[in-house]
């Protein structure tokens, strides 16, 4: 029950402080779930997220579903998916309820652009983590600038996510096929 | 107690078929909205504002406030609950066989092109965010007319407050690595109001 409610708890945490898209969350999964408690590693992690762009819904839910399963299985799930929505949800209503003009009011602009920037300053860690685990060669550098690229095109994510999957593929196993034959 | 049914299947299926982050979520809300009389389209993008301006996953928060404005409390609830079943269900499978296989070749070569695929996404997402924060929205007008760019025009629609806060934000965090992510939010939410940022 305790693992539970601590499941609940960090994912609540999260889902508190996560301003802007499901990457944003990273620089705090980062900090409480891998370097905090040991719940996931880093390369599960970026593992996670690469399946949550595969699969439909909100990436930041797939995450929590994917980590509460691996620690306590259905049950583990949803305490840490209910506990990402937890603050979201009284959070909206009460704007919703009394403070409709929320999003217009100045200061609140002005507190948004600074979280921003800051979100922003952790990310550039989280990325270049993630290039370090993930860029390991000539071929996934390529594979990672031309995702970036085809992004910025506005490419659909779970396309790229799919090319990228295929042509790691194709590529690992000739590389695997021409260090067989060296050793030969 | 069916219009709450309703809003549960509709967030189910907004759920089940917007891949790729919360914004995917808004065409589906506008079908809902000329559909049911649960929100207007005027509210859709007061909507859109407010859920990217509070904590929380923007597809989360955009169910939250549109069941609320249909249902009430409860209506929140269960439009969220909707949005998040889908991906509830189809994680738990997928995380089922991914615990039986990720060790295999196949998904390991899978990976391999993935990771640096992850890196790449992020990165283009954290670019988007960048440009949004630091330049003035009017600065891809002046790009338009290529030949009229000088470097006077262009310093005007860069942020440098934003800019240096930025540098600092990633300077402390790379070098400090024990700074807690929430405890730099706060100070960002401080900097922005002390400075005035907007």
């Amino acid at each position: 029950m305790k693992e539970l409610l601590n499941l609940f708890y960090v994912f609540a945490r999260i889902g508190a402080f996560t301003f802007g898209g499901g990457y944003a969350m990273l620089p705090i999964i980062q900090k409480e779930l891998v370097e905090k408690r040991g719940y996931a590693t880093e390369d599960e992690i970026i593992d996670y997220y690469a399946i949550g762009q595969l699969t439909p819904g909100v990436i930041a839910v797939n995450v929590s579903t994917f980590i509460g399963y691996k620690k306590k299985g259905l049950i583990g799930a949803i305490f840490s998916t209910t506990g990402l929505v937890f603050f979201p949800i009284i959070i909206i209503t009460l704007i919703a309820a009394v403070l409709t003009s929320f999003a217009d009011n100045y200061y609140v602009q002005c507190a948004l652009t600074g979280i921003r920037a800051a979100v922003l300053g952790m990310v550039v860690k989280t990325i270049i983590q993630m290039a370090k685990k993930g860029a390991i060669d000539i071929f996934t550098w390529i594979i990672m600038i031309v995702s970036f690229i085809l992004m910025l095109l506005g490419a659909q994510a779970v396309f790229v996510v799919i090319g990228a999957a295929l042509f790691g593929l194709v590529i690992k196993n000739i590389k695997d096929k021409c260090k067989k034959e060296e050793q030969q | 107690m069916s219009t709450l049914f309703t809003l549960f299947l509709e967030f189910f299926k907004t759920g089940l078929f917007a891949i790729g982050g919360g914004l995917a979520t808004i065409p589906f809300l506008s079908e809902m909205a000329t559909k049911y009389p649960w929100f207007s389209q005027e509210t859709l993008s007061d909507m859109i504002a407010i859920a990217e301006s509070t904590p929380g996953p923007i597809g989360v928060n955009m169910a939250t406030y549109a069941g609320y404005t249909a249902q009430g409390i409860i209506g929140g609830i269960v439009a969220t609950a909707g949005l998040i079943t889908p991906a509830y269900i189809i994680t738990v499978i997928v995380a089922k066989i991914f615990e039986k296989f990720k060790n295999s070749t196949l998904v390991q070569n899978a990976f391999y092109g993935l990771r640096p695929a992850v890196a790449g996404l992020i990165s283009a997402a954290a670019w988007s965010l960048f440009k949004m924060t630091a330049f003035d929205a009017k600065i891809a007008e002046v790009f338009k007319n290529f030949s009229a760019v000088n470097l006077k025009t262009l310093l005007e629609y860069i942020d440098f407050k934003v800019l240096a806060l930025f540098a600092i934000f990633t300077f402390v965090f790379l070098k400090f690595k024990k700074i807690h992510p929430i405890l730099l939010i706060a100070i960002g939410a401080l900097c922005g109001i002390v400075f005035k940022m907007a």
